[in-house]
């Protein structure tokens, strides 16, 4: 046994550089909000005072092996033991439920921060639509895979679900909160810091449950104004020939029958909505980098990237390939 | 040895009397001697070795898993390949595997350890392994005919309703539920009634060993859990089916209420599996401290509050989809007691071996990693009572490394420990020290490499069930290292294998009781004769083959031209009446096909309810059938 002891030291300091490794933009680990920092500060305190107990259980255990002894403790002696280390288990659990429950009230206290930004999270195999409700219909934004929110400020989603279950989890923010059809789920988030958090689907909930992210770009007030104020604005007008060309493309396939632009024809419900599709950091939720080659790829042969993907395999001729991809990239 | 060869008094070879006992115990020969069997050594051991089988299967499809989450962007799997793969493995470890495994050993080990004969329905207990092979068989037919479920172990709706998963897959899987459980309500029933009804007269019961306990603990707990599991897939398949609008929520059903009945199935299943590896635990811990547990009446408590407790905690499964604050603290405080129960075992188990003299073989060897691993696992367990942690590390690996700790560190350690331990008893040969110390170091190694390095993947994020990841994520090192380790443990698990064959043929002879244990199994020859013992025991205490020789008593009196077992009274076990149990019959086996063809018929075509029915009642008709005079029946 003790020719192992050496190495536990050795692995720890593995696993840690292995860890280190992780990205730190969907960690719970690494809070960037009110509510997963609560989280985080119980985490760590579970982490150090069941990690104190599973030494000493450890040791005491080891103990019996290296003891050996021939003739019994009395068995008073022992009960007594057993039943004061019971009793310290109670205890230690009684703290530990305190502190849960002292987190989780102050989690949920947070939601009661006035003027709340509602943004309604809806899940669809496999992708998320973000629709930013406001009691004016002009100022309702509809979005999807990524959202902006400022920073400072409390944001009620309401989840629901168009087809399965889906969970929505960015874990530098806060848990998990289930979206289900028929019902309409609530969960408070707020980021202190401006950053890029990434965060992804965590119900299992069919064929490309792998490939269901999602960016949450908290960004400070001003800037998050600005970037509303260009997302309500209909799509730009193509600039040049070319762009004229891609957006004719766009509108003659069957593109339309499932993706909006705003200021165009094109006004189908089924796929996310293309208004500022530029602006977006990636494509697919989350799958790949937007770049024209990506959306190239995407477009031609979608089942490719995302085996099984809703989005249809429309038969785009060649020459209308290049200008569609420039137009979309110009939808910022 | 030779000391304890003969514990209790014997009938001398070639006695009359003895050829009598040996012939009303014998089984048929041929194939349908075979399909007749009811004896319960037979049995058992047709649920061991078709539960392992499984373990197999299921071993496979986790490497596959593990091999293709090894690299980032990984194509070795499509995602439609991968979910079938994942929800065949939850489904095969938990349906197929550890339930019956442990179901399998009970029935083997409990007539012996309570001084019968046999278990209280010999008859049952076939028809339960023919239905459970029949679920098994079921099951697997889908997976080797491209219809393998792939909506997750737990088919959530709407995911696994008529829209989203068309075709069969879901309805095999939900069928094969109806199966097992039927499968397992039977083995529960008869365990009771055996622990009941059928111990050795005067062991009452504050004397019944701690596996006996687990044992009926395990057995009510299957009683009030497996129904809502099969009420929970009939309304999935109806709704499937028949377009019933339980829980299709495109129909006003609720998909929350199948969640709810799933999981007050869910979690006490996990107690199920780990209660029965608590008693191996008990049984090797006493015979290798060479003492008596410390505080029996503690661990019998523990025992039984584990049982009801398990009932109470089943929403921590469903934390995410929001639950007002106090139902969030009753189910946190719940589930955090748990721990007061396995912690108290725990700790009558360290004290033990504390003040015991200890001898350390193979079998300890798996209680010492059980020790580890699932006090390991135990306290992730505490963190995942918690609400707030929970929301984080719910359905990410974390939980996957949590369960595989509590699973395979809390079951499978002890179950191989178990295996190590009774083998001589059920083969008459000790199984190979040395390879079995070199297979518990790789098991034990292997494990930790591929499961610990989870908890932290779970932490940086990294969901369940996904069949790949993007390389800028970052979790690639750690995934290929639990890859790596998943290899060891399928070197681990081939060491078992060869140890069991080369021990099989080559393994030193055991004698009855070569750990010079406590229980009245060891009392029987090893291995065991179909009758167990020619003179039933009596317990004279808690640790009947530790008493002095001349304190050890049988009962007499029995007639040995038929199957004769003593029915003692419930609480204190005085001797009550004699019992005839039935002999072979062929009848079980044809009732499951009459089940089968009502159960597997309707997954295509409801009217086969009816025509099941039918038949199974021509079945039972033959299966109950009067036969006087019971004496002629051997």
């Amino acid at each position: 046994m003790s020719r192992w002891a050496g190495l536990g030291p050795v692995i720890a300091a593995l696993f840690l550089t292995l860890a280190a490794c992780a990205t730190r933009e969907q960690s719970a680990l690494d809070p960037a909000g009110p509510q997963s920092g609560k989280i985080a500060a119980l985490w760590w305190f579970f982490f150090w005072l069941l990690g104190v107990i599973f030494v000493l259980v450890m040791v005491v255990m080891l103990w019996t092996l290296v003891r050996r002894e021939q003739t019994g403790t009395c068995e008073p002696k022992l009960q007594r033991t057993v039943t004061t280390a019971s009793v310290a288990t109670v205890i230690i659990l009684l703290v530990l439920l305190v502190a849960s429950i002292t987190a989780g009230k102050a989690t949920a206290d947070l939601a009661k921060k006035p003027n709340p930004l509602t943004i309604s999270v809806t899940g669809n195999q496999w992708w998320w639509q973000f629709r930013y409700l406001n009691s004016d219909p002009s100022q309702v934004l509809t979005t999807a895979n990524e959202i902006h929110i400022p920073v400072g400020r409390s944001i009620l989603l309401q989840g629901q679900s168009n087809d399965v279950i889906h969970s929505f989890w960015a874990p530098n923010l806060h848990g998990k909160r289930d979206l289900i059809p028929s019902r309409v789920t609530t969960e408070y988030i707020e980021a202190d810091k401006p950053g890029i958090y990434r965060g992804q689907c965590a119900e299992f909930c069919g064929l490309q449950h792998a490939h269901m992210a999602f960016y949450v770009i908290a960004e400070p007030a001003g800037k998050f104004n600005a970037w509303m104020q260009a997302q309500l604005q209909p799509s730009l007008e193509p600039a040049n020939p070319v762009l004229s060309q891609g957006q004719r493309a766009f509108l003659n396939y069957a593109c339309v029958y499932c993706h909006q632009v705003r200021g165009t024809p094109a006004a189908g419900q089924n796929g996310p909505d293309l208004t500022h599709f530029g602006s977006r950091s990636t494509i697919a939720a989350g799958t790949l980098p937007n770049t024209p080659g990506n959306l190239g790829g995407w477009i031609l042969n979608p089942q490719r990237i995302k085996p099984g993907t809703k989005m249809a395999t429309v038969a785009v001729k060649p020459e209308d390939l290049q200008p569609m991809i420039q137009y979309l990239e110009s939808l910022k | 040895m030779s000391a304890t060869q003969d514990v209790f008094p014997r009938i001398p070879d070639e006695h009359a009397e003895l050829s009598l006992l040996d012939r009303a115990w014998q089984n048929g020969r041929g194939i349908f001697g075979w399909l007749s069997v009811t004896t319960h050594h037979a049995i058992g051991l047709r649920y061991i070795v078709t539960a392992f089988i499984m373990l197999l299967a299921g071993g496979v499809e986790a490497l596959l898993m593990r091999t293709q989450l090894a690299l980032p962007n990984s194509t070795l799997l499509g995602p439609d390949r991968y979910n079938e793969i994942f929800t065949t493995h939850g489904t095969t470890m938990m349906f197929l595997f550890a339930v019956p495994v442990m179901e399998g050993m009970a029935i083997y080990l409990v007539p012996m350890i309570c001084g019968t004969r046999n278990v209280a329905f010999p008859r049952l207990n076939a028809f339960g392994y023919w239905m459970f092979l029949a679920g098994v068989l079921f099951l697997y037919w889908g997976v080797f005919t491209n219809a393998a479920p792939d909506m997750g172990w737990f088919a959530y709706s709407p995911l696994s309703g008529p829209q989203f998963t068309p075709g069969k897959r879901t309805d095999y899987w939900a069928q094969m539920i109806t199966f097992t459980e039927v499968s397992a309500l039977c083995v529960a029933t008869e365990l009771i009634a055996t622990i009941f009804k059928m111990r050795a007269p005067r062991m009452s019961l504050n004397r019944i060993p701690l596996y006996v306990w687990s044992i009926l603990v395990q057995s009510f707990m299957v009683i009030f859990a497996m129904p809502a599991v099969v009420i929970a897939s009939s309304y999935l398949l109806s709704d499937r089916t028949v377009a019933t609008h339980f829980v299709n929520p495109a129909e006003g059903g609720d998909p929350l209420m199948y969640q709810h009945m799933f999981w007050f199935f869910g979690h006490p299943e996990v107690y199920i599996i780990f209660l029965p590896a608590l008693g191996f635990v008990s049984s090797i811990v006493v015979t290798n401290a060479r003492r008596a547990i410390v505080g029996y009446p503690a661990m019998v408590l523990s025992l039984v509050a584990n049982g009801f407790i398990a009932f109470g905690l089943w929403v921590h499964h469903m934390f995410a989809t929001g639950l007002p604050q106090i139902g969030e603290a009753y189910f946190t405080a719940s589930s955090m007691m748990i721990a007061i129960t396995s912690g108290v075992q725990i700790f009558c188990w360290l004290a033990t071996l504390w003040s015991g003299n200890v001898r350390v073989n193979t079998a300890l060897h798996f209680v010492y990693g059980f020790l580890v691993i699932f006090v390991l696992g135990g306290l992730t367990g505490v963190m995942l009572a918690s609400v707030p942690l929970d929301l984080q590390v719910h359905d990410t690996f974390f939980v996957v490394a949590h369960f595989h700790y509590v699973l395979i560190g809390g079951a499978l350690f002890p179950l191989f420990g178990a295996f190590y331990h009774w083998f001589p008893k059920m083969t008459g040969r000790l199984m190979n020290e040395r390879l079995g110390r070199i297979n518990f170091w790789v098991l034990f190694i292997g494990f930790n490499v591929t499961f610990f390095p989870l908890h932290i993947l779970g932490l940086r994020g990294m969901p369940r069930r996904i069949y790949t990841y993007l390389p800028e994520m970052g979790w690639g090192p750690l995934n290929l290292l639990a890859t790596i380790g998943a290899w060891i443990i399928a070197i681990g698990g081939m060491l078992f294998i060869v140890n069991f064959f080369w021990s099989r043929r080559n393994g030193r002879i055991a004698g009855h009781n070569p750990w010079e244990a406590a229980s009245l199994e060891w009392a029987a020859a090893s291995p065991p004769k179909n009758y167990n013992f020619e003179f039933l025991p009596v317990a004279t205490s808690r640790y009947p083959l530790w008493a002095q020789p001349e304190e050890r008593t049988v009962v007499t009196g029995l007639r040995n031209d038929r199957r004769e077992v003593l029915v003692t009274t419930l609480m204190e076990a005085e001797p009550h009446h004699r019992y005839v149990l039935p002999g072979s019959s062929i009848w079980p086996f044809l009732t499951a096909i009459t089940v089968t063809v009502g159960f597997a018929g309707s997954v295509f075509n409801p009217w086969y309810i009816v025509w099941g029915s039918i038949l199974s009642g021509i079945a039972l008709t033959g299966w109950f059938w009067p036969r006087r005079p019971l004496e002629l029946e051997p």
